[in-house]
C-alpha cells in the first residue's frame, strides 16, 4: 500500500489501488475511449436502422428531410463546434492551472450547450405545429411534396418512419447533450473551488472527450438528416 | 445471510476489516462487491429455476391443466429474462471475476472500483424493476421480445422489462470496460500477456463482447420502447418498417451474449484441469487465442437464428458458413483441455468433477451447435425443443458446470473456509445426472417436431413420455443446485479453516492469506514464472485426497 | 402408454429423406466425437490418477497437433456446411409448376386457399405426389408454418410473402404447428396437414363447397376496384399492361431492375410509388387498407394467372363465374 518509490508525498488526487498519478490517468483515459467505443455502437445500431430505411423509401424520406429547416440545423452545428473549441480552450487553461480562464471556457460551453438545446426545442415545437410528430395525429402536409411533379406520390407512412428514426436520433443526442451539460455545471463548481490543478484535471480532460463526441455524432446526425439528397 | 455472523480466521481481511451493513452496501472492494453480486444472483438464479420447475410441471401433462396460458408465456419469458439478463450474463463475471481479476494480476482493485459498485447498484436496480414487473402481471413476449408482437400486440409490461434489460446491461457495460482497463494498467510488474491466466483472457475477451455488443440491445429496447410510449414506426410492418430488422439488432447482441456466458465458463475450466493434473496447460497460446478468437467471430454469426425468418438464401449461405468457423476455436478449447490431461498426475476433486462435467456437456452441447447450423437441418429443428435442449447444454451445461466447479475451487480463498468434500462430489454427480435427464431427452423432441413454447400439447399425446422424463430430471437437478447453497452456508461457519492454498496451485491468487487482505497482496507481488508453472510447484498432499 | 412413443418423426416428403440422411450422418459423427472425448477423458483420469511415485511429465503443447485439430474438424464442418446448404437450396426452390396454396395465418389460426377457390381453417388437404407451393403471409405477428412430416419450416410475416414448398409422400394426417411464438394461444394455432390419395383428393375437391377459382375472383376484383381501366392490354392504358409480366424482369423509372414475383405485385399495389415501372408516371393510388390479405391473394393469383398460356387451373375458364358476389372480409 505504500508508494514507496515516491520520494515526494502522493497527489491527493491518487487513489490508493494505483502506484502512481502517470498511471491513474492512463486507466481513466483508457476507460474514457472505451465508454465511447460503446457510445458508438449505441448509435450505431440507429445509425444501421435510418440508413437501411433511407435506401428502402428514398423518395418518402428525401421529401420528409426537406421538412426539416436548414437554417436552424446549421446554426446548432454551428454552435457545437464552437462548443468544441471552448472545450479545447478549458482543457488547455486546466494544464497551465489558469482557475479563472479554465472556469470562463467551461461556462461559456455550458451557455453553448444550452443554446444549442434551445434550438433543438424550436424545431421540436415547429414539428409539433406542423403534426409531424408520429402517432395518431400525424400528418404531412403535401408542401413538402411540391417541386417534385416527377417523382411519386410520397407515402406517408414511410414519412412517419422518418421522423420517427428524426426524434429517437435526435432525442437520443438531446439526452447525451443534457448528460455533459449537468456534467460540465459539476466540473464548473469543482473548478471554482480549485479542485483541478497542473497536476491533476483529467476529468476536465475525459468529460472534454465525451463532449467531442457528442460532438461529431451531430456532425453525422446534421447531412443524415438534414442534408443529403434533399433536392434529389 | 447475516454477512456479520461469518466467522473468519483470525488474521485481519477483507471480510473482518469492517463490520455493518454501510461497510458492504457502500464499499468499493472488488471483493466484497463480488460478495455482493454473488447473493443478488443466487437469489435471481432461484427464482429464475422456480419459474423453471413451473415451466416443467405444466408440460408434465399434455393438457395445459396447471396454469392458464397466459400464465405459461409469462413464466417462460421471465425464466429466459431473469436466467439470462440477471442471471447467466454476469454469474462468472461479477462474481468470480470481480473477485479473482485484480488478484490474479497483482493489483490492489479494479481499475475504477466506484464504477465497480456502480455497477452492483445498477443491476440490482435492474433487478428490482424485474422484480416490480414480476409482481405487478410480467411480460409474455418471450426474452426475444420479436416485434410486431412486442410493439403493437401485447399488452404485458414490456417498456417496465426493457429498461430492466437496459440498466442492467450498463451493469455489465461498465464491468467489462473496468476489466479491459484493468488488464491493461494495472498488471504486477512482469505480469506479461504471455503469463496471464487463461481465467483472465476469457474474462478479457468477455468484456470485449460486454463493451461492443450490450449497447446495441440497449438501443434496441429504446426503439422498442420508442415504439410502444410514442408510436413512432420503427419496425412496425404497418408503417413500412421490417420486423426482421429488429431482429437482426436484437441477435446481433443476443448471440454473442452466448459466449459473454460461455467464456468466463472456459476460463475457470482452463485453471481448474492443469491444477487437478499437476501440468501446465497444453498449448497455453492456442487456449488463450481462442478465447479472442470466439469474441471477434461471435459478432459475425448472430442471424444464424434467423434461417427460416425471411432472409435471402445468400445470406443465410454466409451466416451458416461462419457459424461453422465459430466451432473451430471452441473445438482447440476442448481438444487442449483433455490433452491437458495426458501424463498428468489427475485427482478427483469436487472442481475437478464439475470440469469433467463441464467437458462432457459443452461438448455435446456444441456438437449440436453443427447440427443447427447446418442449414438444412436448421430449417426442420429451429424453434422446436432441440434448440431448447441445445442451448441449455451450453448455457446450463456449460456455464453453470464451470461456475460451479470455479466456486469449488476457489471457495477457500472466498471464505477462508472448506466446503465439505464429500457433498461436494455428491452435488456434482446429481447435477450431472439430473442435468442429462432433463435435457437429452429434449433433443429427441425437439427432432419429434415439438415446437417451443407450446403450453398445450393434447393433440400431441405421443410427446409425453419424454417431457415426464425430463420433468423427473429438472427435480433432480434442483436438488443439486440447491445442495451446494446449503453446505456452502453451512462451512462458513462450521468448515475447516482453509490454509492460503489448498489445492497448491499455481497463480497469484494462491499466494495472499485466505481470505486475503483487503488490499489484496501486502506488497505488489513481483512475477517471474509462467502461467500455470506446476513443474516448479512440489507435489503435496491436498484436500480430498486418500 | 408405451404404444405411443416415437422416437423418430415421421417421414412424409420427398425432403424428410434428404434432411434425415444428413441429421443421421452428424448423428454418427458427433457421436464418434464424443465417444473419443469421453473415452480419452476417462482413460486418461484412470491411467495417470495421482498416486505415490507419479509424477506429471511436462509438456508444453505442440503446433502441429493443434494445426491437425483444427483443419480437420474444418474440412469436416465444410462437407457438413455443403450438404445442409444444397439441402437448403432445394427446400428454399419451390419447382416449377407447382400447384399452389395461399396461407393466411392470424392470431391463432390458419386460413388457407387454394387456387380452385377452396377455402379451408386449420386443415389443408393436398394429393399425395404433387409438388405444392405455399405463398404465405400474416394478418398480425409473425407465425411460422411448419409441418415436421415433410422438415419444412417458414416464418411468416406480416407485410410480405414469403414461399415453402413440398411434396407428400405418404397419405395421412399430419401435424401442423405454428413454430414462431405468436401470443397466448400460440400452442393452439394447430392444424394438420391430410396427404390423400389423388382419387380421393378428387372426391374431396368435388365434395367441398368451392368459391369461385381464385384467380376469377381475382379478375372480379381486378375490374370492381378499377384497375382495368388504367392497365389494359392495349397500349392506350395509363399503366402497364400486366399480359405476361409475372416472372419477368422489370425495368423501373430509376433504372433499377426488378424481377416481378408476388412480392413485387404486392408492394405494387400496396405501396405503388415505390418501384414504378419505367415509361409511366407515378399516379397510382395506394389500396393499402381497402384490400384484405385474402383479396390480395386473389389479384396476385390473377395477375399471374395473365402470364400462364393455359388457363390458370384446370376448371377455372371453362365455367363462368358465379353469379353471386364472393365475400371477402
Amino acid at each position: 500500500m505504500s508508494h514507496s518509490s515516491a520520494a515526494t508525498a502522493p497527489n491527493p488526487a491518487l487513489r490508493h489501488h494505483f502506484a502512481e498519478m502517470e498511471q491513474q490517468k492512463n486507466a481513466a483515459s483508457l476507460g474514457m475511449w472505451l465508454f465511447l467505443v460503446t457510445e458508438i455502437m449505441f448509435f450505431g445500431g440507429m445509425f444501421c436502422a435510418y440508413l437501411i430505411y433511407r435506401l428502402q423509401h428514398f423518395n418518402d424520406f428525401a421529401a420528409a428531410s426537406q421538412s426539416l429547416s436548414i437554417k436552424l440545423g446549421a446554426t446548432n452545428t454551428a454552435v457545437l463546434i464552437t462548443s468544441s473549441l471552448t472545450v479545447v480552450l478549458a482543457v488547455h487553461a486546466a494544464r497551465h492551472g489558469k482557475r479563472k480562464l479554465l472556469v470562463l471556457y467551461l461556462l461559456a460551453t455550458i451557455v453553448l450547450g444550452c443554446t444549442f438545446l434551445g434550438v433543438k426545442a424550436v424545431e421540436y415545437t415547429d414539428k409539433f405545429k406542423e403534426h409531424h410528430v408520429p402517432g395518431p395525429s400525424f400528418n404531412f402536409a403535401p408542401e413538402y411534396m411540391q417541386g417534385h411533379p416527377e417523382q411519386s406520390p410520397v407515402d406517408m407512412r414511410h414519412a412517419e418512419m422518418f421522423f420517427s428514426l428524426y426524434f429517437v436520433m435526435t432525442g437520443m443526442h438531446a439526452l447525451h447533450m443534457i448528460i455533459g451539460v449537468g456534467l460540465f455545471s459539476g466540473l464548473t463548481w469543482l473548478a471554482w473551488k480549485g479542485r483541478y490543478t497542473k497536476d491533476y484535471y483529467t476529468p476536465i480532460e475525459m468529460a472534454g472527450l465525451y463532449w467531442h463526441f457528442v460532438d461529431v455524432v451531430w456532425i453525422y446526425l446534421f447531412p443524415l438528416l438534414y442534408l443529403i439528397s434533399r433536392h434529389r | 445471510m447475516s454477512t456479520t455472523a461469518i466467522a473468519v480466521a483470525e488474521h485481519e481481511n477483507y471480510l473482518n476489516k469492517e463490520y455493518g451493513i454501510k461497510s458492504w452496501l457502500l464499499t468499493t472492494d472488488h471483493k466484497r462487491i463480488a460478495l455482493l453480486y454473488l447473493m443478488s444472483i443466487t437469489f435471481f438464479f432461484f427464482i429464475g429455476g422456480f419459474f423453471a420447475l413451473l415451466i416443467r410441471l405444466e408440460l408434465l401433462t399434455p393438457a395445459g391443466d396447471l396454469v392458464q396460458a397466459d400464465t405459461y408465456n409469462k413464466l417462460f419469458t421471465m425464466h429466459g429474462m431473469v436466467m439470462v439478463f440477471f442471471f447467466l450474463i454476469p454469474v462468472v463475471p461479477a462474481t468470480l471475476g470481480n473477485f479473482l481479476v485484480p488478484m490474479m494480476i497483482g493489483a490492489k482493485d479494479l481499475a475504477f472500483p466506484r464504477i465497480n459498485l456502480l455497477s452492483w447498484y445498477l443491476y440490482m436496480i435492474g433487478g428490482v424493476l424485474i422484480m416490480h414487473c414480476m409482481l405487478t402481471g410480467g411480460v409474455d413476449t418471450g426474452w426475444t421480445f420479436y416485434t410486431p408482437y412486442s410493439t403493437a400486440f401485447t399488452n404485458t409490461k414490456i417498456i417496465e422489462a426493457g429498461l430492466a434489460a437496459f440498466v442492467a446491461g450498463f451493469s455489465s457495460i461498465f464491468t467489462g470496460l473496468n476489466f479491459i482497463v484493468t488488464v491493461h494498467r494495472m498488471r504486477a510488474p512482469g505480469m506479461t500477456w504471455s503469463r496471464l491466466p487463461l481465467f483472465i483472457w476469457s474474462q478479457y475477451a468477455t468484456s470485449i463482447i460486454m463493451i461492443l455488443g450490450t449497447p446495441v440491445i440497449a438501443i434496441t429496447i429504446v426503439l422498442v420502447a420508442a415504439e410502444r410510449l410514442f408510436h413512432l414506426g420503427i419496425f412496425d410492418p404497418k408503417l413500412g418498417g421490417d420486423p426482421l430488422l429488429f431482429q437482426h439488432l436484437f441477435w446481433f447482441y443476443s448471440h454473442p451474449a452466448v459466449y459473454i456466458m460461455i467464456l468466463p465458463s472456459m476460463g475457470i475450466i482452463s485453471e481448474i484441469i492443469p491444477c487437478f493434473s499437476r501440468k501446465r496447460i497444453f498449448g497455453y497460446k492456442f487456449v488463450a487465442l481462442s478465447s479472442i478468437g470466439i469474441a471477434v467471430l461471435g459478432f459475425l454469426v448472430w442471424a444464424h437464428h434467423m434461417f427460416v425468418a425471411g432472409m435471402s438464401v445468400y445470406a443465410a449461405l454466409v451466416f451458416s458458413f461462419l457459424s461453422f468457423l465459430v466451432a473451430i476455436p471452441s473445438a482447440i478449447k476442448i481438444f487442449n483441455w483433455t490433452a491437458t490431461m495426458y501424463k498428468g498426475s489427475i485427482s478427483y476433486q469436487t472442481p475437478m468433477l464439475y470440469a469433467f462435467g463441464f467437458l462432457g456437456l459443452f461438448t455435446i452441447g456444441g456438437l449440436t451447435g453443427l447440427f443447427l447450423a447446418s442449414l438444412g437441418i436448421d430449417v426442420h429443428v429451429t424453434d422446436t425443443y432441440f434448440v431448447v435442449a441445445h442451448f441449455h447444454y451450453i448455457m446450463v451445461g456449460g456455464v453453470l458446470m464451470g461456475y460451479l466447479g470455479g466456486m469449488h475451487f476457489w471457495w477457500p480463498k472466498i471464505s477462508g473456509r472448506m466446503y465439505p468434500e464429500g457433498w461436494g462430489r455428491l452435488a456434482a454427480l446429481i447435477v450431472f445426472i439430473g442435468f442429462n435427464l432433463t435435457f437429452f431427452p429434449q433433443f429427441i423432441l425437439g427432432y419429434l417436431g415439438m415446437p417451443r413454447r407450446y403450453w398445450d400439447y393434447s393433440h400431441m399425446p405421443e410427446f409425453q413420455i419424454l417431457n415426464v422424463l425430463s420433468t423427473a430430471g429438472s427435480t433432480i437437478l434442483g436438488v443439486g443446485y440447491l445442495l451446494p447453497m446449503v453446505y456452502f452456508l453451512w462451512s462458513m461457519r462450521y468448515g475447516k479453516l482453509a490454509p492460503d492454498n489448498p489445492w497448491n496451485a499455481a497463480g497469484l491468487e494462491w499466494k495472499t492469506s485466505s481470505p486475503p487482505t483487503t488490499y489484496n497482496f501486502d506488497e505488489t507481488p513481483v512475477v517471474d514464472f509462467e502461467a500455470y508453472d506446476y513443474e516448479h510447484i512440489p507435489d503435496r498432499e491436498v484436500p480430498g485426497e486418500s | 402408454m408405451f404404444n405411443n412413443f416415437p422416437l423418430w418423426p415421421e417421414r412424409a416428403s420427398t425432403m424428410a429423406g434428404n434432411v434425415d440422411a444428413l441429421f443421421i450422418f452428424l448423428l454418427v459423427l458427433s457421436g464418434l466425437m464424443c465417444v473419443l472425448i469421453y473415452v480419452l477423458i476417462l482413460y486418461f483420469a484412470a491411467r495417470y490418477r495421482k498416486r505415490p511415485g507419479h509424477v506429471a511429465e511436462q509438456i508444453e503443447g505442440s503446433t502441429p497437433l493443434e494445426l491437425t485439430w483444427s483443419i480437420i474438424p474444418m474440412g469436416i464442418f465444410l462437407v457438413i456446411f455443403f450438404w445442409g446448404a444444397v439441402i437448403f437450396f432445394q427446400e428454399r426452390t419451390p419447382p416449377r409448376g407447382a400447384t399452389e396454396v395461399y396461407v393466411v395465418a392470424k392470431q391463432w389460426m390458419w386460413k388457407l386457399q387454394h387456387e380452385d377457390g377452396q377455402r379451408e381453417i386449420n386443415e389443408l388437404h393436398v394429393p399425395v405426389g404433387r409438388d405444392i407451393k405455399m405463398i404465405m403471409t400474416s394478418q398480425d405477428v409473425i407465425h411460422s408454418f411448419y409441418v415436421p412430416a415433410f422438415r419444412i419450416k417458414q416464418d411468416v410475416l406480416p407485410g410480405r410473402y414469403t414461399t415453402a414448398w413440398f411434396r407428400a409422400t405418404q397419405p395421412g394426417t399430419y401435424h401442423l404447428f405454428c413454430a414462431e411464438y405468436c401470443g397466448t394461444q400460440h400452442s393452439g394455432m394447430i392444424g394438420q396437414v391430410v396427404v390423400m390419395e389423388p382419387a380421393q383428393y378428387e372426391a374431396w375437391l368435388g365434395g367441398t363447397t368451392s368459391g369461385a377459382p381464385l384467380a376469377v375472383t381475382g379478375q372480379r376484383l381486378f375490374a370492381e376496384l378499377g384497375c382495368s381501366t388504367c392497365h389494359r392490354s392495349d397500349t392506350q392504358g395509363r399503366g402497364p399492361d400486366l399480359q405476361g409480366v409475372f416472372g419477368k424482369v422489370v425495368l423501373l423509372e430509376d433504372g433499377r431492375t426488378v424481377t416481378a414475383d408476388e412480392n413485387y405485385i404486392r408492394e405494387s399495389i400496396l405501396t405503388p410509388g415505390a418501384k414504378v415501372v419505367s415509361g409511366y408516371k407515378p399516379i397510382m393510388p395506394t389500396f393499402q387498407g381497402m384490400v384484405s390479405d385474402e383479396q390480395l391473394n386473389a389479384l396476385v393469383a390473377y395477375i399471374k394467372s395473365l402470364s400462364q398460356s393455359q388457363v390458370p387451373t384446370k376448371s377455372a375458364a371453362a365455367t363462368s363465374p358465379q353469379p353471386q358476389i364472393q365475400q371477402v372480409q
